[in-house]
């Protein structure tokens, strides 16, 4: 038995969630008002567990980096949530979208997690519903659904291309509730730094005030970390300016596993990169190939002539247009899982079709539904995704196709955690994106924000009173003792030598440096010898990084530079160990393609035999190796196959 | 379409050590922008020109930069979120503006959003108005099904009008009144359509506006600049929707 | 309602009704007013009408009517540029608002400095003089160009500050959605132009064609 112990509840499949429920410990209304619970980050997942949390009676502090707790990136989530709710009567169940799931995720979860994310995902819609959110509706005045890519049903619930934000505002309304009766505390424009660890339990956090420098110390009887992913460690990226992995890498540090850090997602709907001076990358939701055709040029004159810009997309005939999800995947066609579209997306580009300048580039045609269905209805599904469109390429979506490229998105790796989300750390928690759990190696599309609001609306307040029930004797949580005070040296200390070091170059000229060389190596496509190089390059820059990096401003006081410089240096470590992981990952899996392991026709060939674990990474200390764990995943309920969308 | 360069650019800019501090405008010069880079992006290369001179960085706020999070703001050469209309600032991009222009950056200006540093304001005022009673007061668990109550297309697309508000605050920032109408109606308007919101719709609307009054933004005077300038363009009916729920509240007490 | 008069938007409903009834009042001067282009017996007739007993009534409410929206617009002009401590150094509100919108009390207050000038001239004597022939005094006075230009500038005035007023009114307490809005805008517009041009009309035609 290895050390690593999911807690994975015995019993049918469908049978164990509500079998872990009924045995799990409860605390009572009068003892939960005795407990302290940190939440860091408020997006879906923090948001709607502080709010939930807070509900239950337990005192709440929250934390955010941004000015408000409605500003964390889940905001900008577009397409949908799914639910397997089989409102449009189309053969839905919890266990079509638990397989879906599990096969989206190129079986690299477990079957228990996602068959309770599954199993959940209704009551969240009843939730937001009950909220306010404005769902879209049909004329009837029923819930509206649309299809998204790798399910073969319609079970996704939309408001407009704002799904995101409405969810969001619905657990940020919920938290407001719980702000206004005081059992709630935001603590905004703060950024946790550590996590604090008393005789083996986590009790309490480091925060970083960004308004004054100040370093605060904050206890409670557990910590749950909302952080979300760490894409942005490939510098462009869907994820917003300030989205680190910072709480989640201190943690690691402090003995929390980290689980599968190479997979990260690529989602295959981006705008195409337009230069070097480019500081992210804006996604266009999946929900557009529903109506959308991804085309390139069937002949390579005319891609070359796309790209030195001397012929119009529009005067390519049909028939002189390589339609080539719709070729080779002809049962999902223009709908396959992200994963497939992207690999398919840089396939093409990489034979010289790309339709940009760069050549980094494919078509995304509205052509065809605007002649099927009509201006007015693509305008009212996608209008505001056509606007954004427009404003940053100005370019007319509704007269031109939409250039798009795949980007980095969305991280399924993460700390790992238990059946009950608890991390290796006891009363440390990681839900949403911050944990490895529930998407394997690929994530579908309209999972993310149900994934989110399942951990903090129906799964963290349930296990986390199994924890809390065996607190109830502690005592408010001391923040004067020599634990707290050693990890606020810590976190001063770092910070310092950052500051420090005087050079010459920005914490962006490093970060820049670390994303080119994780998207070059670490990215889509992956090979043995270009990991190894991806890991002298990283320990050249973090060596370069710790000699030549300045950062101006003053120490103690608001400053950009010196919270960026904290960021990019655990980017850079969190960037050597997903390059450890992805090396020992010799399979092509998910998101990724590792050269190595590809089938006679080029497509992505998994390994089960060798592969099927979880990646669980420990630290062993500063200059040495992490240790890798593996959690076997068992599949009892589903038959591996090789993933197919022909 | 295709991107030129700007030559050159001569920014204003207002910098504010803190809150404490008096601030003033500083005016750097700035080179070779591509016409389709955006304004912040436009800001970083700034910022870097500025610390490859080992002075402090322009501080201001941002996050998303797609313009739906509303953490950007400024007020660029006399409009909130500039020149561009329906954009926050991070949509803004620089095809906007001629080159050998000079841009004048200014932080939000109202006295409920004081100034932090530079170019960043303090928007919790928004917040607490929220927190006085945006929402619906339900808990976790225990609702009814989604399809229990059928909602009109009609208010859901309204609502969802409404619903689209970021809190930018664009709104009081480019009201000649410093008012947050708009965004308070945002909320109200949005809960008021929905039979979810209606059960506690008067107490919404009275406790909203008490604490929009009680933080000191202006009164509303329908000059309707705010829907003028709001990135996700909200109808100012949405006020007048506030008015009425706030009227029927009132003439029931 | 306890307190509903002190919040903004109880301020904001007392100058659209204060307001509203003073476009009633706008309506029935000026029908008046144009009697002087029909005949002076109808003028005068017009005249001894709004000397009757009921109508004399009205006017101190009329009186408070000009008062409540007068001191109110203070009220909230005062909180308003309070609101803003710090003024920006550039601002470019005509590509967001029209003139007349973020003007009102300007206008408001030219008009005023218009009404008192009014009283002083004509409301005061018809009032407290000895005027047998109110058409005669009226068209001598008018013919005059000073006061001539000045009554014409102040409809004008008056009608800028009703193309954003009477529609604001309606807003104010409610009274507009999407359908509404474009309707009432163009209300506010024609009810502009006819008491701009029904108000400048009248000295107008003194001038030109003297009395």
């Amino acid at each position: 038995m290895s050390i690593l112990d999911a807690k994975i509840p015995a019993g049918p499949l469908k049978d164990k969630w509500s079998a872990h429920k009924a045995h799990i410990g409860v605390v009572s209304p009068a003892n939960k008002k005795k407990l302290d619970v940190i939440v860091v980050g408020t997006g879906l997942a923090g948001g709607s567990a502080a709010a939930s949390l807070a509900e239950l009676g337990y005192n709440v502090t929250a934390f955010c980096y941004q000015d408000s707790p409605r500003r964390a990136h889940s905001i900008a989530a577009q397409g949908g949530i799914n639910a397997a709710k089989n409102y449009p009567n189309d053969n839905d169940s919890v266990f079509r979208l638990f397989y879906e799931t599990i096969k989206g995720g190129d079986y690299r979860a477990r079957e228990a997690n996602v068959y309770r994310l599954a199993e959940v995902s209704n009551a969240i819609i009843d939730q937001c519903v009950a909220q306010g959110v404005p769902f879209a509706r049909e004329y009837g005045g029923l819930l509206a659904n649309r299809s998204f890519g790798g399910a073969l049903v319609s079970r996704t619930f939309y408001a407009r291309g704002q799904t995101g934000q409405q969810l969001l505002l619905g657990c940020y309304g919920a938290m407001n509730r719980q702000i206004e009766k005081g059992k709630i505390k935001v603590y905004n424009r703060h950024e946790v730094l550590d996590v604090v660890v008393v005789d083996g339990k986590a009790r309490g956090v480091i925060a970083r005030d960004l308004v004054t420098g100040k370093i605060e110390r904050f206890g409670a009887h557990a910590v749950v970390l909302a952080t979300g992913g760490y894409g942005n460690v490939f510098f462009l990226s869907t994820n917003a300016m300030g989205c680190n992995g910072s709480a989640a890498w201190q943690a690691y540090k402090r003995g929390a596993m980290f689980g599968n850090p190479c997979f990260v997602q690529i989602h295959p709907t981006c705008i195409p990169v337009h230069g070097e001076q480019q500081s992210k990358l804006t996604l266009m939701s999946e929900s557009l190939r529903n109506d959308g055709r991804v085309w390139v040029p069937k002949k390579i004159e005319d891609a070359k002539a796309l790209q030195a810009g001397t012929k119009h997309p529009n005067d390519i005939p049909d028939e002189d247009r390589d339609f080539y999800l719709e070729r080779r995947y002809p049962a999902f066609g223009n709908l396959v899982p992200r994963d497939v579209a992207s690999r398919a997306a840089k396939e093409r580009c990489d034979a010289g079709f790309g339709v940009n300048n760069t050549g980094k580039a494919v078509f995304l045609d509205f052509k065809y539904a605007i002649q099927q269905l009509g201006r007015d209805t693509i305008e009212k599904r996608y209008g505001n995704l056509f606007q954004m469109y427009e404003k940053i390429t100005a370019v007319d979506p509704y007269e031109n196709p939409m250039m798009i490229y795949p980007a980095i998105h969305y991280s399924m790796g993460g700390l790992w955690v238990d059946y009950n989300l608890m991390t290796t750390i006891p009363g440390l928690y990681a839900i949403g994106e911050c944990n490895f759990s529930d998407h394997g190696a690929n994530r579908l599309g309209a999972s993310a924000l149900m994934q989110g609001l399942a951990d903090g609306y129906f799964i963290l307040p349930y296990t986390i009173g199994d924890y809390l029930a065996k607190e109830i004797q502690t005592p408010k949580i001391q923040t004067n003792t020599p634990e707290f005070e050693e990890a606020e040296k810590h976190v001063t200390d770092r910070l310092r030598k950052l500051y420090d070091i005087k050079g010459t170059k920005s914490p962006d000229h490093f970060h820049k440096q670390l994303g080119h060389i994780m998207w070059d190596y670490i990215g889509m496509a992956r090979e043995a010898s270009g990991l190894k190089k991806a890991i002298e390059l990283i320990a050249q820059v973090k060596e370069e990084f710790y000699k030549d990096l300045r950062v101006v401003g003053e120490f103690s006081a608001m400053n950009n530079e010196l919270e960026k410089a904290g960021r990019v240096a655990d980017f850079i470590e969190l960037a050597e160990l997903m390059a450890h992981d992805a090396l020992d990952r010799n399979e092509s899996c998910g998101g990724h393609c590792r050269l190595e392991s590809v089938t006679e026709e080029g497509e992505a060939k998994r390994d089960d035999e060798n592969f099927k674990y979880v990646s669980v990474w420990e630290y062993k200390g500063e200059n040495t190796a992490p240790e890798l764990h593996k959690e076997e995943l068992e599949f009892e309920n589903v038959q591996l196959t090789q993933r197919s969308y022909k | 379409m295709a991107d030129k360069i700007l030559k050159e650019l001569t920014l204003k800019v207002w910098r504010q050590k803190d809150a404490k501090s008096k601030g003033g405008f500083e005016t750097y010069k700035i080179h070779d922008i591509s016409t389709g880079t955006s304004f912040l992006e436009m800001l970083d290369i700034l910022n870097e020109q500025l610390v490859s001179e080992n002075k402090e960085p322009v501080a201001f706020d941002h996050d998303c930069r797609e313009g739906i999070c509303g953490t950007c703001s400024l007020f660029i050469d006399g409009r909130a979120h500039g020149p561009d209309d329906d954009v926050t600032t991070c949509q803004l991009h620089m095809r906007r503006f001629q080159d050998g222009a000079t841009i004048t950056i200014e932080p939000w200006r109202c006295g409920a959003f004081p100034v932090i540093k530079d170019l960043i304001v303090d928007r919790q005022a928004y917040d607490k108005i929220l927190q006085a009673g945006g929402y619906v007061s339900v808990n976790t668990g225990g609702v009814p099904d989604g399809n229990a109550i059928p909602i009109s297309n009609d208010n859901a697309e309204e609502a969802m009008d409404a619903a689209a508000c970021i809190g930018c605050g664009a709104c009081a920032a480019t009201c000649k009144n410093s008012s947050a109408m708009l965004f308070v109606a945002a909320k109200v308007s949005q809960l008021a359509l929905l039979p979810q919101g209606k059960v506690e719709a008067a107490r919404r609307a009275k406790a909203m506006v008490a604490k929009m009054d009680e933080l000191g933004f202006g009164n509303c005077t329908n000059t309707g600049a705010c829907e003028m300038e709001c990135p996700k363009s909200i109808s100012i009916q949405h006020i007048a929707r506030l008015n009425r729920e706030f009227l029927k509240a009132k003439l029931k007490d | 309602m306890s307190n509903f008069l002190t919040t903004s938007i109880g301020k904001k409903v007392i100058m659209s009704l204060s307001g509203l009834f003073l476009i009633l009042f706008l309506c029935v001067h000026l029908s008046v007013n144009l009697l002087l282009l029909v005949s002076p017996e109808a003028f005068n007739a017009g005249c001894e009408f709004m000397a009757l007993p009921f109508i004399k009534v009205i006017e101190p409410v009329l009186a408070l009517g000009f008062i409540v929206h007068i001191v109110w617009a203070s009220i909230l002009t005062i909180q308003n540029q309070k609101a803003r401590p710090q003024k920006y150094a550039l601002r470019k509100q005509s590509q967001n608002c029209t003139w007349p919108s973020r003007n009102m009390y300007i206008l408001g207050a030219l008009v005023l400095a218009f009404l008192a000038l009014h009283i002083a001239t004509i409301w005061y004597r018809f009032k407290f003089g000895e005027i047998h022939d109110h058409y005669e005094f009226v068209s001598g006075f008018l013919v005059q160009p000073v006061f001539g230009i000045i009554y014409i500038i102040a409809a004008i005035f008056l009608g800028l500050h009703l193309s954003h007023g009477f529609w604001s009114a309606f807003q104010s307490i409610g009274f507009s959605n999407d359908i509404w809005r474009k309707r009432l805008e163009y209300v506010a517009y024609f009810f502009a132009i006819v008491f701009a041009v029904g108000f400048s009309i009248i000295p107008v035609y003194f001038l030109i064609f003297g009395n």
